[in-house]
């Protein structure tokens, strides 16, 4: 799975608007051009996300929240190359992600993502679940471990290198699943409610865990998740969609500096921004 | 841990004893009722038959044919099985065609086609392997079907967003997925090949364990005729085992493994 250097480079041929080099700093991490999703039934066409449009800049960290059938995960699989839209385009360093139907492979090599689930893989221990992407690369056995090791330490799993994931808690399973989306060292680390599953406590340490993640790593980050605190406590901006059809109601920004810390939740801006958002999303139903 | 290992240790002391405990009833039965030396021997006629029929090398000619059926047609039902599983479990048309002869075929009581088997291949080997391969195909090829279509959606998806290419999602998602569907069939499977050999040998034939019990029995030797089902008991178990151990090596992180061990 060599990556040939030219068609890192290569311009994207049907985007005359690209400059000739599309890896030039002037191009924003991820750009969202009028991205539409209709999914067709017997009932007839459900348009689940409508024109969105969307500039997201490196190293920052974006929160899409809103009800629950408001497209932020198919919106959030589109990114990943799992869904693909009916119109728009996904630019990742002003790079088309899609090519009709079809995604491109350099462009999603580019990528890491975090689901809701951690599906880690039972046969695999922590490492080689870690250094699976790598593996799939052709990564020599003891370059990626030693990069999945040092991947354990970061997510706090020192020590549990060598387990299986049946041996390991809930949180602790969804530190390797973004471990393993790390190990690439991907451009854009995209999650999808990767803490849903887990109990408040333990949801809260995840998110002061994510921070450092994400600030070690100078990611760049999409999450998505339906709780407006956690929206607010992890994002730079939050992007607020609101259903049928799925689009995007309001930007808003976080001006706290991260990484932040639990007591950031106290201060009266934080709160009035929850507050607003709440009202937002209470008026939709 | 201590509570894991006593959990480990406890079938080795409860399984010698069970079996004391039902030799020891048995003997008690016998005497107490008087019971006819021909209907049922006591324990200590069959052991002594047992140690003779063990230092007879026919005997073992007859287990050596018996085990070589066996695992042929087991060694085919697997590969059939597999094949079949993986092609059914992945095309639904062809699954969706062949449903209905698949459920007549294994409605029908396959050990009623022996006679058949036997005129077709006559009363060598062949007809108890055909036999074995028959009766361990189903289960193996059902539970390989069933594993092939279990493998999780969620995990599908990782190797997707990772770009893997269909040899690499086989290697490392769907062929270790199904492994413990595989071994589930191949636990079943190996009972029901040893079943269909000595039916195979009862029916037809002059080789093997079950033509032993067979002759046995016209000879009215009742003690012998329990050595010999206790000698196939232990291959049966002896076989059993290869398999199980097999599960262990293969697939030490599936639960039922590591769930045998109280862990």
């Amino acid at each position: 799975m060599a990556k040939d250097a030219k068609t890192m480079t290569a311009p994207v041929a049907g985007r005359p608007t690209e400059p000739t080099e599309p890896t030039a700093p002037s191009a924003p991490k991820l750009q969202l051009v009028g991205i539409t999703k209709e999914f067709h039934t017997k009932r007839g066409t459900t348009r689940a996300l409508s024109d969105i449009n969307l500039t997201i800049n490196d190293k920052e960290f974006v929160s899409l929240i809103g009800r629950s059938g408001c497209g932020k995960t198919t919106l959030l699989r589109t990114l990943a190359g799992l869904v693909n839209p009916t119109a728009g385009e996904v630019l990742i360093e002003g790079r088309s992600l899609w090519q009709g139907s079809h995604v491109d492979p350099t462009v999603v090599d580019q990528l890491g993502v975090v689901f809701q689930e951690a599906n880690l893989f039972p046969w695999y221990s922590v490492v080689d679940n870690i250094a699976l992407p790598l593996r799939l690369r052709g990564v020599k056995r003891k370059e990626r471990l030693e990069r999945a090791c040092e991947l354990a330490e970061l997510v706090g799993l020192k020590g549990f290198e060598k387990s299986y994931p049946r041996e390991l808690s809930g949180g602790m399973r969804q530190r390797v699943a973004i471990a393993r989306a790390l190990s690439i060292t991907p451009k854009l680390l995209l999650m999808d409610e990767p803490f849903g599953a887990l109990d408040a406590l333990t949801r809260e340490r995840m998110n002061i865990e994510l921070q450092r993640i994400a600030a070690a790593t100078e990611a760049t980050v999409v999450f998505v998740t339906h709780d407006i605190t956690e929206a607010v406590f992890l994002g730079d901006r939050i992007v607020h969609l609101t259903p049928r059809p799925g689009r995007i109601r309001q930007v808003r920004s976080v001006e706290f500096t991260r990484p932040r810390g639990i007591d950031v939740q106290t201060e009266p801006e934080f709160g009035a921004i929850v507050r607003d958002l709440r009202h937002a999303l209470d008026e939709e139903e | 841990m201590t509570r894991g290992r006593s959990m480990r240790l406890l079938p080795w002391i409860t399984t010698p004893l069970l079996l004391i405990a039902f030799f020891v009833a048995w003997d008690v039965f016998v005497r107490a009722f008087e019971v006819n030396e021909l209907v049922l021997p006591r324990p200590g006629a069959v052991f002594e038959s047992l140690g003779e029929v063990v230092r007879n090398p026919a005997t073992w000619d007859h287990a050596r044919v018996t085990v070589l059926e066996t695992t042929s047609g087991f060694l085919a039902a697997l590969v059939f099985g597999v094949v079949a599983g993986v092609v059914l479990g992945k095309v639904p048309w062809i699954e969706r065609s062949l449903r209905p002869m698949i459920v007549a075929s294994q409605v029908v009581p396959k050990v009623a086609l022996i006679p058949l088997f036997v005129i077709w291949f006559g009363f060598g080997i062949t007809s108890k392997v055909i036999m074995a391969a028959m009766l361990a195909f189903f289960p193996i090829m059902l539970n390989v079907q069933l594993g092939v279509r279990s493998v999780e959606a969620g995990q599908r998806e990782v190797m997707r967003s990772l770009n893997a290419g269909r040899w690499q999602t086989f290697v490392h998602l769907e062929l270790r997925s199904t492994m413990p569907y595989v071994l589930a069939g191949m636990e079943v499977g190996i009972v029901f090949a040893i079943i269909g050999t000595i039916v195979g040998e009862y029916l037809g034939g002059s080789e093997g364990l079950g033509y032993l019990v067979v002759v046995t029995l016209n000879a009215l030797d009742a003690p012998q005729l329990f050595a010999v089902i206790i000698l196939l008991s232990v291959i049966g178990l002896a076989m059993y085992f290869v398999v199980n151990t097999l599960k262990r090596v293969l697939i030490p992180w599936h639960e039922s493994v590591y769930g045998q061990n109280g862990v």
